[in-house]
């Protein structure tokens, strides 16, 4: 091919990918560094690891976030795919404004997504704890859902589900036996994609959970806040290496058509 | 359990809205519920005089939209809105060569991608507290320029509006470069192979062909880089400390310490509206072919 | 106005044994030609056989490899030139219209490329469009996406043609338009050529195509030109098997040569009978000989009546195939691969033809038609 690639380009996005990558990594490494206060290299350990064991907001954080997580991302997925399908086999009136709709919760900045939950929650005297939680993350990472799910759908080939029909199968049949093996990828890459929005969410979270529902990210807020210690790598490594697996996953997923 | 079915589908089967509606009914019912009634009910918060413990008393007024004259909230209001549009700025910069280098990665494409979608998922308060790590007075940049001789002393980086910015930068990133390489990835490379048959240098290559029909990427980065700055709420508190407020940090400050519900959904509300607004411009933007003036 | 070089007849372009490889693979092997101004040059062949490389590395798009020969445009050796510093026009299979720039925005884009006075460059885009029949003031302002495929074609035509090249490289132009619109270009890029003097260079697999509208074929196979010739010398001569299969339909027939006869080759078939060839430098007593025939050029006899002096192979007729001008006979032969000849149809519903399934049959045909191929 005849594009080259200046050399400058390369060298820029060499260190555009440095100052990407390399912030992550530090506090990776840190992690392990046995000291508490010191930037510099003391030695490797696994005591901050060992810590985390000995907190029991962390592992309860945890416990919540897992809870919270796989709910959320239950209700997202199913909700989500319900609506993809409707987009890609229906035609109905409003289907151009309600695709604007899906796109409405995307764009919104995620403080207001939470303090107008907030205000709602306050107003009809829910008590703030888990459901709630799970309320407004299904209510954010859904639309991220449809998306993921019906780009699946669309490059399916729907001569296949046509294909049933001529063999005999109705429309119930063909749905479980063509389409959904078909659409699993598809569903599963929403699903983790879901599940990391709520795993990670900090800002949403911070204004519907309760005092007893505190949930990873909320704790480790707490913990930057107090102070800067070890810890903190320690389970910012762990959460990076969880959601960089979940990233990949949902990544091949998609790739793989 | 058959019976049951036949008679469902032999039910659905004439109405095609019907079974589109079953479908789209319960996560329209969720979407409704908890995202657009919640909107709306700030709004008219947004109206309403402030109630003594957190919440409103009944009533209407403008007051709290008013409030956004007072200089110091102008002032909250314009650093939100000139660190947006600076933080695109820098992101289209730093991002517009990396989307091109990956478009252009060959064998390495896949790879190069993945290290910018990676960023963009991964938890945005790490991200956040490994700047803190790096920036802090005893943190490793000063660690570091300390050694090199480049300062004498610890110079301060955290709590300074450069924080901020690099704290912006470092977590929306990996929002301009996608839909640049997006489009860029689009391309049709015997275009590019067309200019240089008609005598055009790589330059005038890239100012007649790449660029404008990379535009499409490139207004749409700028969107998606633009709308979480504005609300951005993280970046600001940790890294930014109580003089480089932004009004993600108002709000969030009328609903913990300030309690003040009201003037909190009027700020969000604005949030919202510059949001929508930015919308608006990008749909207009997005479908007017960027293309060069008629000959005479 | 495109300066015109000093009046160097003969060759525009030369390659002398060009060579380039992607990674193992030889993508051009040893290819040597040269092109005449104001020819009408084709290269021929199927997917992957080179050509377009061939035609990439004369727009400037590859270069040969380090070892890999010369390219020479109006004389002066561009190896390592980039296209933008040569001067020549191309016309892409996908037309690669620039799908921001209106029509004359699209054709003015060499010409400002060139620096050409502003107010030269409205005129010449305007004799453009008209060249190739567009009204300009129906389609200037228009967006390529706002083109049917025949005139975008048109446009794309039209912005190499702006710059009055010496050499114009045409990369399958035809490849995306119906048939009826095909045939139609066909004849006015066939106009165009003689009318300007151009030199086209055009690469396309369709044989019709370059049959009729090239004065010579490159037939390309594998990375090497197989057969470089006019139109009839290809088809009535073809040297290899693959040009005689790849260009029109073809009967073959081996053997060994056995002994002179006459002005040529008496040859033993395998697979029974013998038949006569007209003399050969490639035929040597002994040796294997392959020859090829058209199935224009035979006819099918009852066995008994074969004409005299003609070669003959008996077999069974297998299929009878209306094909509208003319009717196919299949007929299977012991020894060889089923025997295609074309019959001119006269009518089947005044005057059908008096073979059906299952006949015997002979096919024969003249020996000074058979076409004797160099490589066995």
């Amino acid at each position: 091919m005849s594009v080259r690639l200046p050399r400058w380009v390369l060298g820029f996005s060499a260190l555009v990918y440095a100052f990407l990558h390399v912030p992550i990594l530090v506090l990776m490494v840190f992690s392990f560094n046995d000291s508490k206060f010191s930037v510099n290299w003391s030695g490797f350990t696994f005591n901050w690891y060992h810590r985390l064991l000995e907190r029991p907001d962390i592992l309860r954080g945890l416990r919540a976030s897992l809870i919270v997580g796989g709910a959320s991302t239950v209700i997202a997925t199913v909700l989500g795919t319900l609506i993809a399908l409707a987009l890609a086999r229906h035609r109905f009136r409003g289907r151009t404004a309600f695709e604007g709709f899906l796109y409405v919760p995307i764009v919104t900045p995620e403080i207001v997504v939470g303090i107008s939950l907030l205000i709602l929650f306050a107003l009809v005297k829910v008590p703030l704890g888990l459901t709630t939680i799970v309320i407004a993350h299904v209510a954010f990472s859904l639309s991220f859902v449809v998306i993921v799910v019906l780009a699946r759908l669309e490059g399916m080939d729907r001569t296949l589900e046509e294909a049933a029909m001529i063999l005999g199968a109705d429309e119930v049949t063909t749905f479980w036996k063509v389409t959904v093996p078909q659409l699993w990828p598809g569903i599963l890459s929403g699903a983790l994609l879901a599940f990391t929005i709520s795993f990670d969410d900090f800002v949403i979270t911070s204004f519907v959970s309760g005092s007893g529902s505190s949930t990873l990210p909320i704790v480790v807020y707490g913990m930057v806040r107090r102070n800067v210690e070890p810890s903190i790598n320690a389970i910012s490594t762990i959460i990076l290496l969880v959601t960089t697996a979940l990233i990949y996953a949902a990544d091949r997923l998609v790739r793989n058509k | 359990m058959a019976a049951v079915r036949e008679r469902l589908l032999a039910w659905l089967h004439p109405r095609p809205q019907a079974r589109a509606w079953a479908l789209l009914a319960p996560g329209t019912l969720w979407l409704l519920l908890f995202f657009l009634v919640p909107l709306i009910i700030m709004f008219v918060y947004s109206m309403m005089p402030r109630g003594i413990y957190g919440g409103v008393d009944p009533g209407f007024t403008l007051e709290h939209y008013r409030r956004f004259f007072d200089p110091l909230y102008l002032d909250i209001l314009r650093r939100t809105f000139v660190w947006s549009i600076a933080c695109t700025a820098i992101c289209l910069v730093l991002g517009y060569p990396v989307a091109y280098a990956i478009a252009r990665g060959g064998q390495w494409k896949n790879l190069l991608l993945f290290l910018v979608v990676l960023p963009f998922w991964t938890s945005f308060l790490v991200r956040t507290f490994a700047m803190i790590f790096l920036l802090r007075d005893s943190g490793l940049v000063n660690n570091w320029m300390l050694r090199l001789g480049v300062i004498e002393h610890s110079i301060t980086l955290l709590y300074t509006p450069f924080a901020v910015m690099a704290g912006l930068v470092y977590g929306f990133l990996p929002f301009m470069i996608l839909p640049i390489y997006a489009s860029l990835e689009k391309l049709d490379l015997s275009l590019l192979e067309a200019a240089e048959v008609l005598g055009a240098r790589p330059v005038e290559r890239f100012r007649r062909v790449t660029l404008p029909l990379s535009m499409p990427g490139v207004v749409a980065g700028c969107l998606l880089v633009f709308i979480p700055a504005l609300g951005s709420f993280l970046t600001a508190d940790l890294l930014g400390g109580a003089k480089q407020m932004m009004i993600g940090n108002l709000v969030q400050n009328q609903f913990s310490a300030a309690r003040n519900w009201p003037f909190g959904s009027a700020a969000s509300f604005i949030v919202m509206a510059l949001v929508l607004l930015a919308v608006m411009f990008y749909l207009r933007v997005k479908d007017r072919a960027p293309g060069e003036a008629p000959l005479r | 106005m495109a300066v015109s070089p000093s009046s160097t007849t003969g060759s525009v372009v030369q390659l002398s044994r060009v060579s380039k490889s992607f990674g193992d693979v030889k993508a051009v092997d040893d290819v040597s030609l040269e092109i005449q101004r104001g020819e009408f040059f084709s290269l021929l062949g199927p997917s992957g056989c080179g050509k377009t490389t061939t035609l990439r590395l004369l727009a400037g798009f590859e270069e040969p490899d380090d070892d890999g020969g010369e390219v020479r445009l109006l004389g002066e050796v561009v190896n390592k030139k980039r296209p933008y510093e040569r001067k020549i026009a191309m016309v892409f299979q996908s037309y690669a219209l620039f799908p921001h720039l209106s029509v004359q925005r699209n054709v003015a884009f060499g010409l400002e490329q060139r620096k050409t006075p502003k107010a030269e460059i409205g005129d010449r885009v305007r004799r453009a469009l008209e060249m190739v029949r567009l009204e300009p003031d129906t389609f200037a302002r228009r967006m390529p996406g706002q083109l049917s495929g025949g005139q975008r074609q048109r446009v794309a035509l039209a912005r190499a043609l702006v710059l009055e090249p010496d050499i114009l490289l045409l990369d399958e132009p035809l490849g995306a338009i119906d048939l009826k619109l095909r045939k139609e270009m066909q004849l006015e890029l066939k106009s165009l050529n003689k009318q300007l003097g151009t030199t086209f260079v055009y690469v396309t697999h369709d044989q019709e195509e370059a049959l009729t509208m090239s004065d010579r074929i490159a037939v390309m196979d594998n990375a090497r030109v197989a057969q470089l010739g006019t139109p009839a010398e290809i088809y009535e001569n073809p040297r290899t098997a693959f040009v005689a299969k790849f260009i029109g339909e073809s009967n073959f027939f081996g053997g060994t040569a056995e002994r002179r006869n006459g002005g040529g080759w008496e040859v033993a078939r395998s697979g029974g009978g013998r038949f006569l060839v007209p003399d050969h430098p490639a035929i040597r007593e002994g040796r294997a000989v392959r020859i090829a025939v058209r199935p224009e050029w035979m006819d099918v006899w009852r066995p008994d009546a074969v004409p005299p002096g003609e070669n003959a192979v008996g077999g069974t007729i297998r299929d009878v195939i209306y094909l509208g001008e003319t009717m196919h006979l299949i007929v299977t032969v012991p020894g060889c691969d089923d025997v295609t000849v074309a019959v001119r149809n006269e009518g089947q519903l005044i005057k059908p033809l008096p073979w059906k399934r299952g006949d015997a049959a002979a096919v024969a045909w003249r020996p000074e038609d058979c076409q004797i191929l160099e490589e066995v």
